[in-house]
């Protein structure tokens, strides 16, 4: 019994001191970090945390900071739930931060209602909600360089490119496989729209959480014999339908993942089988850019990095670079008007939407012909940014097309609508952007 | 020598079938409720509120619910998550199609859809018993799960299947959406739970519960003396889901904001469970004790490194964090397997001897 009591008296005094000891404020900028290193989405969480944390190393070591401003970041674990996220955010929100990636668009919709309240930018850097990129209605929340819908409209764009021409995709069969979640459900409406547009044979087929188990999801599939298959998974599900499309023996190449779904632990595990397997992406894989250089330089000689060195390069991986980097532009963008000191989250807000990154600037950041140009406004939160495909050859991944313009004319109409009707719940009033400048 | 009833003399029946008979223990309860409406808003950071305060207000609910149904009426259930998922669509179509209904009927009437959702899942109660009804309630969580997943009316056609907490008022402030107060959502959970606590408490004092007892210590032998099984377990699998229902709208309207059905999946279901069974099995201080319990030790354990000046890999941490929890799990359950409820009232019996053990 008296261990018992001990145990009661320790838990109880580390519950009150808890959070008096975190209280303390570093006059540096903060960035909390919401990551998933355990549980079934760790194959997917690891890299692109990794990638973030990376770069942001590599700002301090090599550049003492943003504009002399060191960064400071904080972990938490989310293993991608909504509760634990939203526990950890609040956690996280007494250090004063100016932005937050949330990492999972759950999350995020957890998030969006309290950006404009606690005046903290949200930064769900393709994902997250897609009607957030219409900036009237959503200032805090950026999900630039590009989101689901504009995907998935490039996706069919590039489909169509394969098939000779959007008019030939007329009486073809396009399977969509997505995770069972806000995730996985953000492309279904657009998807619908462009099957009715240019009359393809669209079925939806869902995996439920954690999606470990799709024997029933690719039964369905080889009754359905369809002739592209697009697929929005995470984590272990990644893995799990590489692997089961080999076995019922898809043709690879018609099997296109989302930039959420081709990592290189989703296709390792299926060995041989995942070759030829395709993936949506914005931004190149591999390592043979100046920023990888300098990482191994600044970071990964000095022992400060935070993956495996023969990690570099994973599609993952860089995305947590390009995620780091966009926020550190908005953050100097910010700097460039308000100075260099650490900011406040409306100053931080201010540099996301006037974010204008050129070529020129990806060159000067070590990024030259790895990402695109991004060009945020008050309007458009997203961009609207084309997408690459890259193939699976066996040892890694290769772009196998040229940027691919989403289509704007289909998308933009939708987030309009949709984001008046999102507003409508949050009772959100929406605002003038002539009168921002 | 302060916690002793000599001197308290009870001259009718009511004072002795009073909840708290000693008048110490009516003192202390008294104080802490007082102290519950009073001190954290005034004191707690909002992340004590909002992280900490109002999920173990909201799963306390819960556990209350289950607890009627599994520790009172043994009627083994894994639909926890399902009912609670009930009540916060329903909540949630109730909210955004009724604008102007206040925010507490909208709250009553979905536990009561929820009830009515609960009474059709607890046919099977009549004819399965134990684990195999256990397995019959599952059923239910994923029939559920699905249905709401499945059917966009529930989110009102979202394309996300996300539901979100409209702003609602109460009295003139703000009480759900995001847009409220940590406080004020606080006061709210906090109220439904003072108010269902004391209705339950005394549900289970009275008729109702004894036979819900009965049925559970042996249900031929309770169907001899005139306890209907039908009526006994139908109402407790109605009464149960009320609650869950109530809980799962508040874990949507006054804690998280938004959820989609992963919010309610089957780890729920087992979470409340373990609530219950941790806290002690047929007793509604348990629910609160194993509540905060489950709610607690995790955020104490993620919190503890820091507070200790350690600074430990986060994936490193969370296992740490498993395993002490899980191991904690098992000491509780093996020093004291009826129950952190059991602990409580052995410490009571032996304040009331000490400062002589004998």
């Amino acid at each position: 019994m008296s261990v018992g009591r001990i145990w009661i008296a320790v838990l109880a005094a580390l519950v009150i001191t808890a959070p008096m000891l975190a209280a303390a404020q570093p006059k540096e900028l903060f960035i909390p970090l919401l990551v998933y290193r355990t549980g079934p989405y760790a194959p997917s969480g690891i890299p692109i945390a990794d990638g973030f944390l990376d770069y942001f190393t590599l700002l301090n070591e090599r550049d003492g900071g943003l504009n002399g401003v060191k960064v400071a970041w904080e972990e938490c674990e989310t293993q991608y739930d909504n509760k634990q996220g939203v526990e950890c955010y609040e956690r996280l929100k007494g250090k004063s931060p100016v932005l937050v990636n949330p990492y999972s668009t759950a999350i995020t919709y957890s998030l969006i209602p309290k950006a404009p309240v606690d005046k903290i930018v949200v930064f769900s850097m393709g994902y997250g909600m897609s009607a957030a990129s219409d900036g009237r209605w959503f200032p805090w929340v950026f999900n630039f360089p590009t989101n689901y819908w504009s995907q998935a409209s490039a996706v069919i764009r590039y489909i169509g490119q394969q098939e000779g021409g959007l008019e030939k995709l007329k009486g073809k069969k396009i399977v969509h496989i997505f995770h069972n979640s806000a995730y996985g459900k953000e492309a279904n409406p657009t998807l619908d729209e462009l099957s009715k547009k240019y009359q393809f044979e669209l079925t939806l087929l869902a995996v439920d959480h954690p999606g470990q188990e799709q024997k029933a999801t690719w039964l369905q599939v080889r009754r359905l014999n369809p002739d592209w298959i697009f697929m929005s998974g995470w984590g272990v599900m990644n893995q799990v339908a590489v692997k089961e499309a080999a076995s019922v023996g898809f043709k690879m190449d018609h099997l296109i993942g989302n930039w959420w779904s081709a990592n290189d632990s989703d296709v390792v595990p299926a060995g041989e089988g995942a070759k030829g397997y395709k993936g949506a992406t914005f931004h190149a894989p591999g390592t043979s850019f100046k920023v990888h250089a300098d990482l191994l330089k600044f970071v990964y000689d000095k022992g400060k990095g935070s993956a495996k060195k023969e990690e570099l390069g994973a599609p993952l991986y860089n995305r947590g670079l390009v995620n780091a980097m966009l926020a550190a532009e908005a953050i100097r963008t910010a700097m460039a008007k308000f100075g260099n000191k650490p900011l406040s989250g409306e100053q931080v807000r201010w540099g996301f939407e006037n974010l204008n990154l050129t070529e020129q600037r990806l060159e000067q950041v070590g990024m030259k012909n790895f990402t695109h140009p991004v060009k945020v406004t008050c309007e458009d939160h997203e961009g609207s940014g084309p997408v690459l495909i890259q193939q699976w050859d066996g040892k890694k991944w290769n772009v196998v097309s040229d940027w691919i313009a989403p289509m704007r004319d289909v998308v933009r109409p939708k987030i309009e609508a949709a984001a008046v009707e999102e507003s409508k719940k949050l009772g959100y009033t929406m605002r003038d952007c002539a009168k921002e400048k | 020598m302060i916690y002793r009833e000599a001197g308290q003399f009870k001259t009718t029946y009511g004072a002795d079938q009073a909840v708290f008979p000693v008048a110490q223990d009516r003192v202390v309860v008294a104080a802490a409720v007082v102290a519950a409406f009073l001190v954290p808003p005034l004191v707690a950071s909002e992340y004590w509120l909002q992280a900490v305060l109002i999920p173990f207000l909201v799963y306390a609910l819960a556990a209350i619910g289950l607890n009627l149904l599994t520790g009172y009426a043994g009627q083994l259930s894994l639909g926890t998550g399902g009912f609670m998922a009930v009540g916060a669509y329903s909540a949630f179509k109730l909210a955004t199609a009724f604008p102007h209904l206040n925010i507490i009927v909208v709250f009553l009437l979905s536990g009561l859809v929820a009830a009515g959702v609960g009474l059709i899942f607890g046919i099977p109660s009549l004819r399965i018993k134990g684990f195999y009804l256990a397995v019959a309630t599952l059923a239910s969580q994923f029939f559920l799960i699905w249905l709401f997943n499945k059917v966009a009316w529930f989110t009102n056609y979202a394309s996300s299947g996300t539901i979100t907490a409209p702003d609602r008022t109460l009295f003139g402030a703000l009480v759900t959406g995001p847009n409220s107060t940590a406080a004020a959502r606080y006061l709210l959970a906090l109220g439904l739970v003072a108010v269902f606590a004391v209705v339950a408490k005394n549900l289970v004092r009275g008729r109702v519960g004894r036979s819900w007892m009965a049925i559970r210590d042996r249900d031929i032998a309770a169907e001899i003396i005139g306890v209907r099984p039908l009526r006994t377990k139908l109402l407790a699998f109605g009464i149960s889901s009320f609650y869950c229902g109530v809980a799962g709208a508040g874990l949507v309207f006054l804690y998280l904001g938004s959820a989609e059905t992963l919010a309610f999946d089957i780890s729920i279901s087992f979470l409340v469970l373990f609530m219950v069974i941790i806290g002690g099995l047929g007793s509604i201080l348990g629910s609160f004790l194993g509540a905060a319990f489950i709610v607690l030790v995790p955020i104490v354990l993620a919190n503890a490194p820091h507070a200790l000046g350690l600074r430990l890999p986060v994936a490193l941490q969370k296992q740490i964090e498993l395993m002490v929890f899980g191991g904690l799990i098992l000491f509780f359950l093996i020093v004291e397997p009826r129950g952190l409820a059991r602990l409580w009232q052995i410490t009571k019996e032996k304040l009331r001897l000490w400062p002589f053990p004998h």
